[in-house]
């Protein structure tokens, strides 16, 4: 097979040297490589992000345990929560929009590629950018030589005062050019999402994903700019002595947290809503169903938009906001149960009656569902204002958090590479293998994430690099701790998967799970123009369509 | 056929073959057509039954998840009604009995143990949100199951028997059950948003209770200052151990001296934050005396983790003699002038207020830092040899720490420590 | 089959492009307005903005900006009635009034800065204040730079009117995006922004 695929190479053209594969991918507008090169580097930074958190877990395994200094682990956490946010959910979310909006519907590439090749060169910059804070940013004696200051990096201890030398200016620096990089790629999706889609296909007619990623495009250009604005007034702040945070001289602490989370409680929809679009193409597939009540589904995306820009003090309960305000943003933030809860629903009659086949991807999917609820309702949890008031900033709030970070976006994130891998590479994955990796991350993330809920009711604070005995702290830490190395198996064996896949994989074919949306149309992986022939499309099923020439779901629009 | 479809017709009546191994359209297709479906014949028959726009099972289970979240919804409602008046009469019956509170084991920082009106307060509260989140939890992971189960099981069905090929009835949706799904919602979250109002307005005081005395805490990175108004309307200062009279309300108000900060007793209260340039007040009322912990919840800086909160609640009496003791003067022992010229002689008196020797403010106040249990902010145990250590070199028990160490001779620390020792 | 079957999708990429441009500019400019609005009579010491700020000099500038909107929009009309040269003399009014503005701007702080002494760390409004206009101030340096090129393509002649005139359109959204901005900064700065101290505290 390899060897079949080896020698037949030669003999159609020259082997490309290394450094000419590099420029070829490099210099490249296409938005498939784009998308690529998003989700590997996202994968790359997911390894590191990781590894920082298995750092700070074995730090917590047991009570006044001294392995990591208190300076270091305020560094992994903040850089562990700014790079799995910033640079693993964002760019591979986006990365696989990328990849496959211009697919979806039936387009040749995403409206402005160059500026995607820019985007995505300013994500790549921005995160380098973070990183390099490790090596160049010790400027005074005793200064910190990462940011440590937390991935919300409350004021004002990010003043000059408390936080001295540089680390903060690279916090600042690299998340600002990034999320530039981010804001180019919302405009792209827009581009193509509105203008660039194949003839017949109306917006009712869009593959669900690109409802979903046309929302989470609007959310980047509404929130990141927010965030970016007022990380230009820290900046000023910290270098020009501008007052903008600074409480000795009238400058509000608090402003910097409304900013910031008008900004980040978006965000953390911009990091499910594409995983929604992930399960929501996943679910149909291997159900064998249409998905159920797709007007609903689009009704439901736009009002989690719009509900997501307020309710963002409900990360500031614990302000002293007074009762109108925490009423008002805690209401608002249950109402935000009800679209996603449709959502789930949706999804349970989508299966409901389907002939479901639990390959890897549809693992993945359900698993979505059953952890994302878990990870809603402890938000619920939160939302009780009062309650939160015992919660927030514990490890309650932590283990949320991972729920829908983990349980949603990151298992959305796997199921959508096990579902487009083949497209995108012409290979299977191991179905064996994907299933040992399944498994192995469903029970590792659920020893490591579900006793945080218990040791946060018992008090346990988040950001403590140590904690005192005696608390009844110490077996749950445990617990969670220990759920780090089988999840890391479950990585290692993902990752042994693509390498195995890619060197003597089963060929793919177009269409390997009889899919219904465009992408699956065309070849495996396609060409560099995508389609030959431009497609027309008559309903949001076209594959199902020209399978069913006698039934086609045109006749039920 | 019409709507009443059923399985066994299903089975019946779609005879394709089916091909379900993966590589359904291999490369043999002309790239970039889409496949049509010259291989997949099909019958009329399905395709007049595939299209029902409601599958009355839906219909009936959702109904049944209706009558579910109901149930649930109203059985949380009840239990919540029940839950007030019995928190209010189990205040009255704790009765005042030191052992109740331990300082170590499990629980010591539980939000589950509350012993404090506001905490049962939203402990209460909490239990009910738990209770209609389980709900839903069961309603929808069994809704989830059951699919699971049945698809499987169809899709075995369908792989045994003959026509294989088929596709299964395609649902696009359905009006009642998407109505159904939006609303029941809808009123979980009036009910939720009903109930988490009134607690707030309960707990979330704009003025003191009536007879609360003020404590103003004070965030340092990081340790605590606590401030009293003694008797005679002299402060008094102290820092890391709260001092408070059980039984009666009491207004914490909070400022920073630095960064933010928060206060959390777990068992007293939720927390608030303590912000520079803002004062918040939190309103706590421990029902019995003894030895509640907590700590600062909100991330200060690099010793976040050991600003650790101890709040001694004691029976009034015990209190007012504490507060009377701490309004005293140091005292002046004269075994130890030694030690105190060295305090002075060195630069702890720039950091650290002894009353009658020094007025530092940056550091805790350590006029009778000898009725102290820990030093470090609740950290490390006041113990001779600690104290020593500590002076020698904070930074070897709390890393980081704003103290520097003074580079004094470890005699000279001993005439310190032989001071601070009978600072009571 | 159905008349959507016939769809095609119709919106230029340029205008969706731009328009999302502007959207996310606007929330960019939202914070600092917010922000601005927040520290309104929030400096208790240092320069207020009811002793520092004038209206004569911002007035003029502000005529200028606001005029140049208009200019903008006749050098588009010429280029559609296929006139050249019309659009290069009104393109290049445009850009006179805009580094008018800009010049004025600067005069203005010169001012600020030497005779009332207000600089970005004398109070919260010296923050505000130069960090609002002066971010404004640069998207009209960028909506300049815009505006400069397109008229030194017009010089050169690679500018075909029958071709170009909606993407030449398209690129004064901005510049009308910048005025528009401008209006509001104004407003905020120059009337709301002026309460005195004691009628708030
Ligand atoms: C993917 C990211 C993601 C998602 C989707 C969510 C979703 C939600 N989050 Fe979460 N959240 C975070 C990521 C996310 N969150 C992060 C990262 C933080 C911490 C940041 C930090 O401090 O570092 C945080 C913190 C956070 C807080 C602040 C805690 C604190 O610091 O004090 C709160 C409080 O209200 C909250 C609430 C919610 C709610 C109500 C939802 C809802 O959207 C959930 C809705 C879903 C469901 C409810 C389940 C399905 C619905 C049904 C089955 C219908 C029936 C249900 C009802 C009627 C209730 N979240
Ligand atoms: C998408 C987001 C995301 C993801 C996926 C994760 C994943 C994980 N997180 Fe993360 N976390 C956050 C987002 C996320 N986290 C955020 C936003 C915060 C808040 C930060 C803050 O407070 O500022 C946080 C905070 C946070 C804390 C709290 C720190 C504190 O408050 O003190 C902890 C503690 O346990 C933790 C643990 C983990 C663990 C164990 C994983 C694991 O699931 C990770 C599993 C992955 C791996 C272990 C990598 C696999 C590696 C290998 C297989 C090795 C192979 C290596 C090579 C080939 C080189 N996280
Ligand atoms: C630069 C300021 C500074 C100087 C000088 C200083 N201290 Fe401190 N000291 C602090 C701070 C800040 C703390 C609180 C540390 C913490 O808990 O994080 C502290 C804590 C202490 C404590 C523990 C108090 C408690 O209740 O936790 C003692 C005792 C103490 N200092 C004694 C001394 C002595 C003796 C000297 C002189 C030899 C000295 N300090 C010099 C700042 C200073
Ligand atoms: Cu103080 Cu954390
Ligand atoms: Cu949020």
């Amino acid at each position: 097979m390899t060897h079949a695929s080896e020698s037949s190479t030669p003999a159609t053209k020259t082997p490309e040297s290394f450094w000419e594969i590099v420029g070829r991918w490099s210099m490249s507008v296409d938005h498939k490589k784009l998308g690529m090169m998003y989700v590997g580097a996202g994968l790359i930074f997911f390894l590191v992000g990781g590894l920082e958190a298995a750092f700070m877990r074995l730090q917590l395994a047991q009570a006044n345990l001294k392995i990591i200094d208190p300076e270091t682990f305020n560094q992994l956490f903040t850089m562990h929560g700014t790079t799995m946010v910033f640079l693993v959910g964002m760019p591979i979310l986006l990365g696989f929009g990328n990849y496959l909006l211009p697919l979806m519907v039936g387009a040749r590439d995403m409206a402005f590629p160059r500026l995607n090749a820019f985007g995505f060169w300013l994500f790549i910059f921005g995160g380098l950018l973070l990183y390099f804070s490790y090596i160049g940013s010790q400027g005074l004696y005793g200064a910190p030589s990462a940011p440590d200051v937390g991935w919300f990096a409350y004021a004002p201890l990010t003043d000059r005062t408390f936080s001295r030398g540089n680390s903060t200016d690279y916090w600042i620096l690299g998340i600002l050019v990034s999320g530039f990089g981010s804001m180019t790629t919302a405009i792209n999706f827009i581009g193509t999402i509105l203008c660039m889609r194949c003839p017949g296909m109306t917006l009712m007619r869009m593959p669900i994903m690109a409802w979903m990623m046309l929302v989470v495009a609007a959310l980047v250009l509404v929130a990141i700019p927010v965030l970016t604005g007022a990380q230009i007034m820290l900046l000023l702040d910290r270098s020009f002595g501008a007052h903008f945070f600074d409480p000795e001289t009238t400058g509000s602490a608090v402003l910097w947290q409304h900013l910031f989370w008008f900004f980040g409680h978006p965000e953390v929809y911009i990091l499910i809503l594409p995983a929604f679009g992930f399960v929501s193409e996943i679910l149909p597939t291997f159900s064998r169903k249409v998905l159920f009540g797709y007007p609903l589904m689009v009704a439901a995306t736009v009002s989690i938009g719009f509900i997501s820009l307020g309710v963002w003090a409900h990360h500031m309960f614990v302000v002293g906001l007074g009762p109108v305000l925490n009423s008002f943003f805690g209401a608002m933030t249950f109402l935000i149960s009800v679209p996603t809860g449709i959502k789930i629903f949706n999804w349970i009659a989508t299966m409901w009656g389907g002939r479901l086949r639990f390959a890897t991807p549809m693992l993945f999917a359900t698993g979505f569902i059953a952890m994302f609820v878990i990870g809603g309702l402890t938000g619920i949890m939160l939302a009780t204002v009062p309650l939160d008031w015992q919660l927030s900033d514990s490890y309650f709030v932590v283990g949320h958090f991972h729920y829908v970070l983990f349980g949603g976006t990151v298992f959305g994130i796997f199921g959508a590479l096990f579902y487009w891998f083949p497209k995108a590479t012409g290979k299977m994955l191991s179905e064996r293998l994907g299933k040992w990796t399944f498994w192995l991350l469903f029970i590792g993330f659920t020893m490591t994430f579900m006793p945080m809920h218990v040791s946060g009711v018992l008090g346990m604070p988040r950001r403590i690099y140590t904690y005192e005995a005696d608390r009844g702290w110490e077996i749950w830490n445990l617990i969670t701790t220990l759920g780090v190395p089988v999840q890391m198996a479950g990585v290692a064996i993902f990752l042994w998967n693509v390498v195995k896949s890619l060197r003597s994989g089963e060929n793919a074919g177009n269409n390997p799970w009889d899919a219904w949306t465009l992408e699956w149309s065309t070849t495996s992986p396609p060409p560099e123009w995508n389609f030959d022939r431009i497609p027309t499309v008559t309903s949001a099923r076209p594959l199902w369509d020209s399978a069913h020439p006698e039934d086609p779901d045109a006749h039920y629009e | 056929m019409g709507r009443g479809y059923s399985l066994t017709e299903r089975t019946g009546a779609e005879a394709r073959p089916r091909k379900n191994h993966l590589h359904r359209y291999t490369s043999s297709h002309a790239p970039n057509v889409i496949p049509t479906s010259g291989a997949r014949e099909s019958s009329s028959t399905v395709s007049s039954v595939r299209r029902l726009r409601c599958a009355s099972q839906l219909q009936r289970y959702t109904l049944l998840g209706v009558l579910c979240f109901g149930a649930i919804t109203s059985i949380g409602v009840s239990t919540a009604a029940a839950e007030v008046p019995q928190s209010q009469a189990s205040r009255s019956l704790e009765v005042c009995d030191p052992s109740v509170i331990p300082i170590s084991g499990s629980g010591v920082t539980s939000i589950l143990e509350s012993n404090s009106a506001p905490a049962r307060e939203v402990r209460s509260l909490g239990y009910l949100v738990v209770a209609i989140c389980a709900g839903i939890f069961v309603v929808v992971q069994t809704f989830l199951v059951l699919a699971i189960v049945r698809g499987v099981r169809a899709a075995r069905v369908a792989n045994a028997s003959a026509g294989s090929g088929a596709e299964p009835v395609q649902v696009f949706g359905s009006l009642p059950i998407e109505v159904a799904w939006t609303v029941i919602p809808f009123i979980i979250v009036f009910v939720l948003t009903m109930v988490t109002i009134r607690t707030i307005r309960d707990i979330d005081l704009t003025k003191p209770p009536e007879g609360a005395l003020t404590v103003t805490t004070i965030g340092h990175q990081w340790w605590w200052e606590f401030r009293y108004t003694a008797a005679d309307g002299s402060t008094v200062i102290t820092a890391n151990e709260m001092h408070i009279p059980a039984g009666r309300p009491i207004w914490v108000e909070l400022k920073s001296a630095d960064v933010i900060h928060s206060f959390w007793v777990p068992r007293l209260a939720g927390k608030l934050d303590v912000i520079p340039g803002k004062t918040n007040a939190l309103w706590i009322e421990a029902d019995v005396p003894g030895i509640y912990l907590g700590q600062c919840a909100e991330y200060c800086g690099t010793q976040h983790a050991h600003m650790l909160l101890r709040v001694y609640a004691e029976e009034p009496a015990q209190f007012d003699a504490w507060l009377a003791a701490q309004a005293a003067p140091a005292v002046e022992d004269a075994t130890v002038t030694v030690g105190r010229d060295t305090f002075t002689a060195f630069s702890c008196f720039n950091c650290h207020a002894i009353a009658g020797t020094s007025e530092g403010l940056f550091g805790p106040n350590l006029t009778h830092l000898a009725s102290r249990d820990t030093i470090g902010s609740g950290s490390i145990p006041l113990t001779r040899s600690n104290l020593v250590q500590w002076i020698l070199d904070p930074n070897t028990l709390k890393p980081g720490c704003n103290m520097p160490s003074l580079k004094l001779e470890p005699a000279q620390v001993e005439s310190i420590v032989d001071y601070l020792m009978t600072l009571k | 089959m159905r008349t959507m079957s016939k769809f095609k999708p119709t919106l230029s990429r340029a205008k969706v492009g731009m328009a999302s441009l502007i959207f996310m500019e606007s929330a960019l400019f939202s914070a600092f307005l917010v922000t601005y609005l927040y520290y309104i009579g929030k400096s208790p010491t240092g320069p207020q903005p009811m002793d520092c700020l004038e209206l004569g000099l911002v007035t003029i500038n502000s005529i200028c900006l606001f005029a140049s909107s208009a200019t903008v929009v006749f050098a588009v009309r010429a280029l559609s009635r296929g006139s050249l040269k019309g659009f290069q003399v009104w393109m290049l009014l445009t850009i006179l009034l805009g580094l008018e503005f800009l010049i004025g701007t600067g005069l203005e702080w010169k001012k600020l800065i030497e005779v009332q002494g207000l600089t970005i760390d004398s109070n919260v409004f010296g923050t505000t204040f130069y960090t609002l206009v002066g971010f404004h101030a640069f998207h009209v340096i960028v909506g300049l730079v815009l505006l400069t090129g397109t008229f030194m393509l017009a010089l050169c002649g690679c500018i075909k009117p029958e071709r170009d005139t909606e993407r030449v359109e398209i690129a004064t959204w901005y510049w009308h995006f910048v005025d528009v901005v401008w209006i509001i900064v104004f407003t905020l700065v120059y009337f709301v922004g002026k309460v005195p101290q004691e009628a708030l505290s």
